[in-house]
């Protein structure tokens, strides 16, 4: 039994600490990415259901605009947007090459997404309790801050649980232009070189991130909602 | 207290114009409690939504404490409305707050201190009689609770004026009496104006000192409680005075079920309505010892309304035609009145009987 696991994860057992440095890699990038998409994500979330027709701080033209900026980075697919934003990315970051480099384009990438998710989640709250709120003298500050944030909370967690996992599978795809990561060892070891095992052992702790973020995600609605 | 002049509010998109609200005049005193009652789709929501400008009117004048507020700052406006409560038919509390953390949410960003704020929750609390609750949260409460917690958080600013929109429509007969009876309590212990929104006259019968009736975005009847409903003009308030006292539907059943009536030549099925002190004088047995005329009462209906009592019967008068016309004159002498009800098994409209 040793032997074959031996024998059939030999590539593997040879390269351990890539391996290790891998997954600290992909954790870097969905980190950071996160933390930076998370913010764009939520204050471009608001932006959109406040100045929503009926909002309450209706702008129909800012609206429509995020609202079709929104829908066109959406569109574009993610592979082509790595291609599409080098320039602008090596601007930012000198390089486009590299885990850091590729923090860029994932929050590209992200953002539209986990606003679009953030705007969903907040249109569940409750529009008499918003509307309440208004007739106690509250502002449109304090809304956002008091009722949609604290009220919306649970939504927003299990959409942000659903975004960091699509989060995931985006760095593995940015692996292989180059930005390090689980992807990258899944490709350009594992693929190209025929090291079946490698690909595997990627795929296992890809896996076991997404499971983890989900029992987090999961523990905290559960926790948030009443 | 409140004054609306002239009030038009006017939906507008692509396809249609929608007048909710046309040319509505009110004055509400300190310490009335207003009823507004109408069907579903009359304006009532709208209109009381006019008040703290939760929904700005096209047209015309609101004017809350003396102070209109439609040319006020965005910031000043904010400040009136923290004087003024509102309590919604969906309660409308935060379920991601416990109990103490909705009453709490107005008094943050007031000059009170944690303490005070914590002692004021209690205080509201202890009025609304949910001091046990503070811990909860909205899921874990009925929905006479959840009214409660959200008179609480609506008194939290101490306001003058409390806006009620269909607040007692999600709620079981019973509980809805409980919470009227809070309101009332509120009314008299705290000075407070109370403006109620409902579609049922029940309600406005129960607490209202002053009604207004709405349809089709217009006030059609307007004055105190009492003279509305012993004198409506319109055809739509009296339609909703029946619902409230039920006289219509007991004498549905009672030509129904021709059985109950058994009329003979010298009887004759009659509606009595009296108002005030005519209650107290014993009119049945004068109609007796007067004129011979015996009375069956078939339906008996007593309200106190404002402290007056209004009473409504159906009864089946017998005796001679003219005794019986002598004693219908009679009653009518004492301010009481008396409407003819015609026996054959047509549904017409009550009759009213002049006697020369």
């Amino acid at each position: 039994m040793i032997n074959w696991f031996e024998t059939f994860f030999a590539h593997s057992l040879s390269i351990q600490s890539e391996i290790i440095d891998s997954i600290w890699e992909t954790l870097y990038m969905v980190g950071v990415t996160a933390l930076i998409a998370g913010l764009l994500g939520v204050v471009l979330g608001i932006i959109l259901v406040v100045t929503e027709t009926g909002g309450i701080l209706e702008n129909i033209k800012l609206y429509d605009f995020l609202e079709r900026g929104v829908n066109a980075f959406r569109s574009v697919p993610f592979i082509i947007m790595l291609a599409l934003i080098a320039p602008f990315t090596r601007l930012l970051v000198g390089t486009s090459i590299g885990t850091t480099a590729a923090i860029v384009p994932l929050v590209v990438g992200t953002v539209p997404f986990y606003s679009r998710q953030v705007q969903n989640a907040l249109l569940e709250v409750d529009p008499g309790v918003v509307e309440a709120a208004e007739a106690m003298g509250s502002s449109p500050f304090e809304i956002i801050i008091r009722v949609y944030l604290k009220e919306g909370l649970p939504s927003i967690i299990r959409v942000s649980s659903v975004t960091i996992i699509n989060l995931i599978g985006l760095t593995a795809m940015a692996g292989a232009i180059g930005a390090g990561g689980l992807g990258n060892l899944a490709i350009a070891r594992g693929y190209n070189r025929f090291q079946t095992d490698v690909t595997i052992v990627a795929t296992l702790a890809i896996l076991v991130i997404v499971m983890i973020s989900q029992v987090i995600g999961n523990y905290l609605v559960k926790k948030t909602s009443h | 207290m409140i004054e609306l002049k002239n009030i038009d509010v006017t939906f507008e998109d692509k396809e249609q114009t929608v007048k909710a609200v046309q040319e509505v005049s009110l004055t509400v005193e300190k310490g009335d409690i207003y009823g507004i009652v109408g069907y579903s789709g009359a304006g009532k929501s709208t209109l009381v939504r006019t008040i703290n400008l939760l929904q700005r009117p096209t047209a015309g004048q609101v004017i809350v404490k003396n102070q209109e507020l439609s040319v006020l700052s965005p910031k000043e406006l904010r400040t009136a409305r923290k004087k003024i409560g509102m309590i919604f038919q969906h309660f409308n509390l935060m379920r991601a707050r416990t109990v103490a953390g909705n009453v709490a949410y107005p008094l943050k960003g007031s000059e009170l201190t944690k303490e005070e704020i914590g002692q004021r929750v209690d205080e509201l609390l202890e009025l609304v009689g949910l001091a046990d609750k503070k811990q909860a949260y909205p899921s874990q409460l009925s929905g006479g609770q959840k009214q409660r917690v959200a008179i609480a958080r609506a008194l939290a600013n101490d306001p003058e004026v409390l806006l009620c929109d269909e607040a007692t429509s999600a709620l079981d007969p019973k509980t809805t009496g409980s919470i009227l009876e809070l309101l009332k309590r509120l009314n008299k212990k705290l000075d407070l104006t109370i403006v109620i929104i409902t579609h049922e006259m029940q309600v406005v019968k129960e607490i209202c000192n002053k009604v207004a009736v709405m349809d089709d975005g217009r006030v059609i009847e307007s004055g105190d409680l009492v003279s509305v409903f012993t004198a409506p003009k319109a055809k739509l308030t009296n339609e909703f005075i029946n619902t409230a006292t039920h006289a219509d539907q007991a004498l549905e059943k009672i030509r129904k079920h021709p059985s109950l009536l058994d009329l003979h030549a010298n009887d004759s099925l009659a509606r009595i309505t009296y108002v005030g002190e005519s209650t107290s004088t014993p009119l049945i047995a004068s109609l007796y010892a007067q004129f011979g005329v015996t009375t069956n009462i078939l339906f008996g209906n007593v309200e106190i309304l404002q402290e007056t009592p209004i009473g409504n019967l159906i009864v089946v008068l017998n005796g001679d035609k003219h005794q019986r016309d002598k004693a219908i004159a009679y009653l009518e002498s004492k301010q009481v009145k008396v409407d003819l009800i015609d026996t054959s098994h047509t549904v017409i409209p009550l009759r009213r009987t002049k006697i020369s």
